[in-house]
């Protein structure tokens, strides 16, 4: 296999770089400047007037940044390795002039050039004042949602307020997975959208309002249907997934995936007024299945196409799975594994229910073998 | 006498009612007497062995009764029973 360092060593044979005194002394006739650090990176100091687009969103941004492919690029990232494997892209999408800065940052700083705060990233005690607050989050735990990354699997009306509440408080990285386009009829719960972006596709219109919100957040986006063929690639790395897809098909294999890839998953369903949640710790505590093997027949269990939604329930279980994330991501409080919490907006009540593990469960009864991913019909029947 | 809470999704099946009291000193005679009362209600929650229904929780005390003793779990009388099917929507 071909590891990290002999790409970017092999990266280096192929782009041209520039070292630091080279870059600042085009101080009058600078090039166009990219950071392609995390957002958290860059909120420590950025070469003056450079544009951020972190490797996660680098292909996307380039055109807003330099439409003209022959426009002379720095690129530039912590040490420099970074930069050189992103310099080789860059190519690849037809620019002709792009360089590498050799030494990163890093070696910007310790020759002494100057360092500017990007726009904005100086409020990030303010932005934060009130987890700073909190002795269970403060400092260390701030600092740890900014390392995270947290998938949120559909932009509707769970995924929504979910996706809200953790970039507002700062969670680094958010990957978001949703196929669909906005429709009229998901304005009455799903947030994130608005309007004017009615027929646009929902990862594209989260990625604008998660960044209005909050422009320190790297949002990943995923137009695409979880499917056994690639679930295992789109959740892996990410260190909490937040489940808030519509079928059970879907729920299902997000279970199964969990167990094979040890990821915690928050699960949240809403229908009519009433919304359920539990928290998966696979091997930990009880799965999904262990809870609920098989799913209610088709007639028990309708969609809220079908049987309709008060728009506020997903915004009380969505928020909810976003405390359970933080949770889960900061290590803090009693997360909802092996607890059902079920939701009745009519009654007023909210009930939290213990589950346990079942040792007899389809999917997670043996750790050494976490079961196969496969896609489910409607049924949750395996498909081949 | 026990009282069984019933989601909105299967109170069809007991005449539209959110609650339904039927006598019994386990789980599986108090809804067989629900059932006796409301027989839709039984085809629900009974496989034709006589078994609960797999895609069913039900709960007495806040624990679910399969960790408990099944169908055979004690009810103390004027204890609620919650049975509950999973829902599915994410609210697309």
């Amino acid at each position: 296999m071909n590891d990290y360092h002999d790409l970017v060593r092999r990266a280096k044979e192929q782009i041209t770089e520039v070292t630091a005194a080279e870059l600042a002394a085009r101080r009058n006739a600078p090039p166009v400047l990219v950071d392609v650090r995390e957002a958290y990176e860059a909120a420590t100091g950025i070469i003056p007037g450079a544009h951020l687009a972190p490797r996660g969103v680098l292909e996307k941004a380039m055109p807003q940044i330099a439409p003209d492919t022959s426009t002379e690029v720095v690129l530039y990232c912590t040490v420099g390795n970074r930069s050189a494997l992103a310099a080789l892209v860059l190519a690849q999408m037809g620019y002709t002039a792009v360089a590498s800065l050799a030494g990163g940052i890093a070696h910007w700083r310790v020759n002494g050039y100057p360092i500017e705060m990007p726009a904005g990233a100086g409020d990030t005690d303010a932005r934060y004042a009130r987890h700073l607050a909190l002795p269970e989050i403060g400092r260390a735990g701030q600092q740890r949602l900014g390392e995270s990354r947290v998938l949120v699997v559909g932009a509707g009306g769970l995924g929504s307020p979910a996706a809200l509440y953790l970039a507002a408080a700062g969670v680094g990285t958010l990957g978001i997975v949703d196929y669909d386009v906005i429709d009229v009829s998901n304005l009455q719960r799903q947030v994130l959208h608005d309007t004017a972006r009615i027929g646009s596709l929902k990862v594209d219109s989260a990625a604008a309002t998660l960044s209005a919100l909050n422009p320190w957040v790297a949002v990943e986006t995923h137009a695409i249907r979880l499917e056994a063929s690639n679930v295992a690639e789109i959740a892996s790395g990410y260190d909490v997934v937040v489940d808030g897809t519509d079928s059970f098909p879907a729920r299902y294999l997000l279970n199964d995936a969990a167990l094979n890839l040890r990821i915690p998953v928050v699960h949240g369903s809403v229908v009519r007024f009433e919304g359920q949640l539990m928290v998966v710790d696979p091997y930990r505590g009880p799965c999904y299945r262990c809870v609920f093997p098989v799913p209610p027949p088709p007639e028990l269990s309708p969609s809220c196409a079908e049987a309709g939604v008060l728009g506020a329930i997903p915004g009380v279980i969505g928020s909810l799975q976003a405390v359970e994330a933080v949770k889960l991501l900061l290590g803090i409080g009693e997360t909802l594994a092996g607890r059902l919490l079920v939701f009745d907006g009519l009654a007023g009540q909210i009930d939290v229910f213990s589950t346990a593990r079942d040792p007899g469960c389809e999917a997670c009864a043996d750790p050494d073998r976490p079961p196969v991913l496969v896609d489910y019909d409607e049924a949750c029947r395996p498909v081949r | 006498m026990p009282t069984i809470r019933i989601p909105t999704l299967l109170r069809p099946a007991v005449g539209g009612v959110a609650r339904v009291e039927a006598e019994g000193a386990t789980i599986g005679e108090v809804l067989a007497g629900a059932a006796a009362l409301h027989p839709e209600f039984g085809d629900l929650v009974f496989e034709s062995d006589g078994s609960l229904k797999r895609f069913l929780a039900v709960f007495l005390g806040g624990r679910d009764v399969r960790h408990l003793r099944g169908l055979d779990t004690p009810v103390p009388p004027g204890a609620e029973i919650i049975i509950l099917p999973a829902a599915a929507g994410g609210a697309r």
